[in-house]
């Protein structure tokens, strides 16, 4: 593990009996000892706390920032109102995933937060596609923590902590303020499917954030959480993560994250592709499968129909909210069809699975009476 | 870390533990084994009646991380599994020592001898986790 990087908690991890594991060039804690089943169930039902310090931050300043912006991802930013926070990926001309990124309409510049194992691949990227705009693209992932709050009581815990009104950050806003005396931009946003915040600050806070935050929830049931629950969570949300749902060789059209674009707002960079692939239809499509008999999906199991390989497992587990063996996979048409039996092959063994309904989970912020 | 053992079991280097009762053994997973695993989502058992031998992978574990063998410690007939595992699998990572997988009556009741005892098998995990 020589060349892993740290995050600023990762002696405050060990001491809390994390079991540190390699992710996307870092050491993070894949669990801690109340285990990813408990910390998974704590985030749906009262809170969560994730050091995700990994991901990365750029800064996107200049005259020509939000013509740059808006060249480069599908998303029609002027729809974005200051403080506003959106999901949105980039493309490479011929369509496919450079990676995803969520975006901050801050008052004085563009945020934009992206995958660690993609920070270096996309800042290269974005400096190439910056020639000819008047725009500075600051990497700032280094000096900034980022820390993600999560779950049904997460508005109660941080409330604690800060005196801006929560009340008034709705879902995907932003605001900026001092949070356990730290200064802070909470962004109302996540990737569990529940209610939330994602922190950033100072790296040089990052312990005495972390710790006011386990303190103050401390009574409200949350628990520091690691990758495997937030792969859990995110996966029962059908939220998409890159290297697995999207990877530079798949689409958005097939992804199923065409939403996003915006085809009447100009060009942007892989518009006429994903474009092109949305009216052609694309031969395979990203799906739900459950399993009907049992047995445990997992990435890169075959999916087959009568005994033909017809596409792959992403991510598969045993859902901890459902209890069901649960597996997002990429399909041929005409077997991404609701109700189609498919069988996967686990371990060399055939499992009969049929295709379901995504999300597996309704987010919180997507249920009617939310 | 410190772990759980059973001091009337006998273990594989494998991690599985075995246990003589009467005149059948009985086999299950140790605690440093599950802890290893992380949470145990699910198992798949033997057929009762199948003919196994030693070192054979007759069962699989699959926790949140990921699947793995469990190996017959000795030779013989499978003559039980602990269908309940099927429905509550947490009991791997809960009682590791009363979860059970199968019951294999030994063709060869020798064979446990070649299996370490408890106070052998601590110094093997030591050394495992020493890497």
């Amino acid at each position: 593990m020589t060349n892993l990087k740290r995050t600023p908690l990762y002696a405050v991890h060990v001491a809390m009996g994390g079991r540190m594991v390699p992710f996307a060039g870092y050491e993070l804690p894949v669990q801690y000892p109340t285990g990813p089943t408990a910390e998974h169930h704590a985030v749906r039902e009262a809170a969560g706390l994730f050091d995700i310090d990994h991901m990365g931050q750029f800064r996107i300043v200049g005259p020509d920032a939000d013509a740059f912006l808006q060249y480069v991802q599908p998303r029609d930013l002027g729809k974005m109102k200051v403080w506003d926070a959106e999901y949105s990926y980039l493309c490479y001309e011929d369509g496919t995933f450079v990676d995803d990124i969520f975006i901050y309409r801050l008052p004085d510049a563009w945020y934009v937060v992206v995958n660690a194992a993609n920070r270096e691949k996309d800042l290269f990227w974005l400096d190439t596609l910056a020639a000819g705009f008047d725009c500075d693209i600051i990497d700032e992932s280094d000096p900034t923590c980022m820390l993600a709050l999560q779950g049904p009581k997460a508005q109660t815990v941080l409330q604690k902590l800060t005196d801006i009104d929560l009340d008034q950050v709705a879902f995907h806003t932003a605001a900026r303020g001092q949070v356990a005396g730290i200064e802070t931009l909470i962004g109302a946003t996540g990737y569990t499917g529940e209610y939330g915040y994602e922190l950033f600050f100072p790296a040089e806070s990052a312990i005495a954030m972390w710790e006011s935050l386990l303190e103050a929830g401390k009574e409200d049931g949350l628990l520091a959480c690691g990758l495997a629950a937030r792969d859990s969570l995110r996966f029962e949300a059908c939220l998409p993560l890159y290297g697995h749902e999207i990877t530079a060789q798949l689409n958005p059209v097939e992804a199923r994250l065409s939403w996003v674009c915006d085809w009447d707002k100009g060009p942007w960079v892989g518009r006429e592709a994903v474009l092109k692939h949305k009216l052609e239809k694309t031969p395979r499509l990203l799906v739900g499968l459950e399993m009907v008999e049992r047995g445990v999906p997992r990435e890169h199991y075959p999916v087959q129909a009568e005994g033909e390989t017809i596409g792959w497992v992403t991510t598969g587990m045993k859902s901890p909210t459902l209890g069901k063996f649960l597996a997002l996979a990429y399909v041929n048409r005409p077997y991404n069809r609701l109700g189609t039996e498919v069988d996967v092959i686990i371990r060399g063994k055939s499992r009969k699975a049929k295709v379901v309904r995504r999300p597996f989970y309704v987010p919180a912020y997507r249920r009617a009476d939310a | 870390m410190s772990y759980k053992y059973d001091e009337s079991a006998r273990y594989a280097k494998s991690h599985e533990w075995a246990r003589l009762e009467g005149d059948v053994v009985v086999v299950g997973i140790s605690d440093y084994a599950q802890d290893l695993l992380s949470d145990v989502v699910y198992v798949e058992l033997p057929e009762v009646g199948a003919t196994v031998s030693a070192g054979e992978a007759v069962a699989t574990v699959e926790s949140v991380k990921a699947a793995e063998d469990v190996m017959a410690p000795v030779s013989g007939e499978v003559v039980a599994v602990n269908e309940t595992l099927e429905d509550t699998p947490e009991v791997v990572n809960e009682d590791p020592y009363g979860a059970w997988f199968f019951k294999i009556k030994p063709s060869d009741p020798s064979e446990l001898d070649a299996l370490m005892d408890a106070a052998a098998y601590e110094a093997f995990v030591a050394e495992e986790e020493a890497g």
